[in-house]
């Protein structure tokens, strides 16, 4: 799995399509917060969840598979054992990156993702991880880990 | 490329800080405004509704205060820090987040008095109990121990008790009981211990101190290791809706940096302690030589305490980094350095150490530590007077106690102003 700053720093830069597995419609869940923190930064989320039309303006797949759309990666909010099918799918839909949410760990899941040449991202949140790499976190006293002479981007 | 894992004397220089976005200003900008305009009303809907990240406001947050909070987590080993404007206010800042009324601590007796003085006194008043116990035998915080203690509370290395705290082994008690281990670690500070790596789960600093380093400015900080469990069932304040931020559940949502988001959205928003731009710059333009410093106030010490040790004059001293000293070998498994205070006793009591102190050239006779300057007291008239005899005892405070915080001059100019009050004091 991909775990390190320079890796998910180019996952970031490089995934700018995110299908959103399990996206909830309701504003305080954490997997809406993530999205519409991504699309505020410029990422198309597309939705997949069967039991809604539309979320975040955005219209609603009920499978990967459904999207008829590129995607870069697949950011998944489902119970761990659940994401085996999703990264078939993920594969087989030709994304670049299976990405598993924090408290998220399927480790034969990212075995296949890897397998295929997909980036695989293990127990971390795709915002939190922008906001590392790309400034937010840093306004709210976390350690980015970023040390640097450099400008932020 | 892996990461690398850089060395403390680096952070203290580079973390939390790269160049600014703006200007390209190397150092770190002053960032002097109390508020933060918004891009759009969703920009500032989505800020108050804490789906993104920004600045709204210096209560909560402020770009130069950003730099220190990060600065002092990476320095500590911890995943995020929240700044506040003195080490009590931080102190303050991390038990209410954590504690509510019917909840117990177990904390140790050899604190600061200030400290001392908020859990017997001020939580008291809000309906939480403090057992003050033995800092130095895990069994002590083990035994006091109720089904309702929801903290246990002490400092790495005691002021001015010299008490060396086993952080490891009562670390082990409190999860063990599924309550987190908050340290007072401003004695060592980060250069010198980390207690996190050794099972700490919340550190408070008064910043003031080393971190700062020249006593000029007031600061505090709560840095936390984002490895406590949370959903263990005793943290509802952590998991439940937050009534004060429109049903946002914190652990849920921000993950091992959850316990410093509500400490930030709803306490120091609420409490108001917020540390101001320009103390953040003046602590650190300290941080930054916080390990020269602190290497240099550590062989000072020792110094002074040899120097004591065989002082007719002298009755005693305490200080960890003698070899004597009964937690010698716990400080050096546990520290890289004993840290610059020490106590001792001078040969007269009371009245010869109140004369000491007035005898001194330039030891400054104030209630400060961690500066430049070698600062001296004495606990039981100042720092601890609001403390009953039994509990002054019970913090490591003797009647005739000396207390030096030995500073950054020759070593030479502090052992003859030492000797020559002591001279003067038995006159």
């Amino acid at each position: 799995m991909a775990d390190d700053l320079n890796s998910l720093r180019r996952i970031l830069s490089s995934c700018r399509t995110i299908a959103v597995i399990g996206l909830s419609a309701e504003w305080h869940r954490p997997s809406h917060f993530a999205a519409k923190y991504l699309q505020q930064h410029g990422y198309r989320v597309i939705p997949v969840n069967p039991r809604y039309e539309s979320i975040l303006g955005e219209r609603c797949f009920a499978r990967l598979e459904d999207i008829d759309a590129p995607v870069d990666m697949v950011d998944v909010f489902r119970r761990s054992a659940d994401v085996l099918p999703i990264a078939h799918s993920a594969v087989a839909i030709g994304a670049k990156c299976l990405w598993q949410q924090l408290g998220v760990v399927n480790l034969e899941a990212d075995a296949i993702a890897r397998a295929a040449g997909l980036e695989s991202v293990l127990d971390r949140c795709v915002k939190i991880e922008h906001a590392r790499h790309f400034g937010g976190l840093h306004w709210v006293g976390v350690d980015t880990g970023v040390i640097s002479s450099r400008r932020r981007a | 490329m892996a990461d690398r894992r850089f060395r403390p004397e680096t952070l203290a220089i580079h973390a939390g800080q790269i160049p600014d976005a703006a200007t390209g200003a190397r150092a770190l900008p002053i960032y002097q405004t109390t508020s933060f305009v918004f891009d759009s009303a969703e920009h500032a809907a989505s800020l108050f509704n804490l789906q993104t990240f920004g600045n709204v406001y210096s209560r909560l947050s402020n770009p130069t205060v950003a730099a220190l909070e990060e600065r002092v987590a990476a320095l500590e080993g911890g995943r995020a820090a929240v700044a506040s404007a003195s080490g009590m206010a931080a102190e303050a800042m991390a038990l209410t987040t954590l504690l509510q009324a019917g909840d117990h601590v177990a904390a140790a007796g050899a604190l600061y008095g200030g400290s001392v003085t908020m859990l017997a006194v001020n939580l008291r008043k809000f309906g939480i109990e403090t057992t003050f116990v033995d800092a130095t035998s895990a069994e002590a915080f083990a035994a006091a121990i109720r089904p309702t203690t929801r903290a246990v509370f002490a400092e790495t290395l005691g002021n001015p008790s010299g008490v060396v705290l086993d952080i490891a082994a009562v670390a082990e008690v409190a999860h063990a009981h599924g309550v987190p281990l908050v340290v007072d670690n401003t004695v060592p500070s980060p250069f010198l211990c980390n207690p996190i790596a050794l099972g700490a789960d919340l550190v408070v600093h008064s910043a003031t101190k080393y971190l700062a380093g020249h006593g000029t400015t007031l600061g505090g900080i709560v840095v936390e290791s984002g490895r406590f469990p949370w959903d263990n069932g005793k943290y509802p304040g952590m998991t439940d809706p937050s009534p004060g931020y429109h049903g946002v559940r914190f652990y849920e949502t921000f993950g091992d940096f959850a316990f410093t988001m509500r400490c930030r959205m709803e306490t120091l928003r609420v409490h108001g302690a917020a540390l101001a731009p320009m103390s953040a710059w003046q602590i650190l333009q300290g941080v930054e030589t916080l390990p020269l410093r602190m290497e240099r106030h550590c062989a000072n010490a020792l110094a002074v305490a040899t120097f004591l040790r065989s002082h007719p004059r002298v009755r005693w001293v305490n200080y960890p980094g003698l070899p004597e000293h009964p937690q010698h070998e716990l400080m050096k498994r546990q520290m890289r350095g004993a840290s610059g205070l020490l106590a001792f006793g001078v040969e007269g009591g009371v009245e010869a150490g109140v004369r000491f102190i007035e005898s001194a050239r330039f030891m400054s006779h104030l209630v400060n530590i961690g500066d430049t300057r070698t600062l001296i007291s004495h606990p039981a008239s100042t720092t601890h007077r609001q403390l009953d005899d039994a509990q002054q005892l019970a913090a490591g405070v003797r009647p005739d106690m000396v207390r030096i915080s030995v500073g950054l001059e020759h070593i030479d100019d502090i052992l003859w102003d030492i000797d020559q009050a002591l001279a003067a004091a038995s006159a």
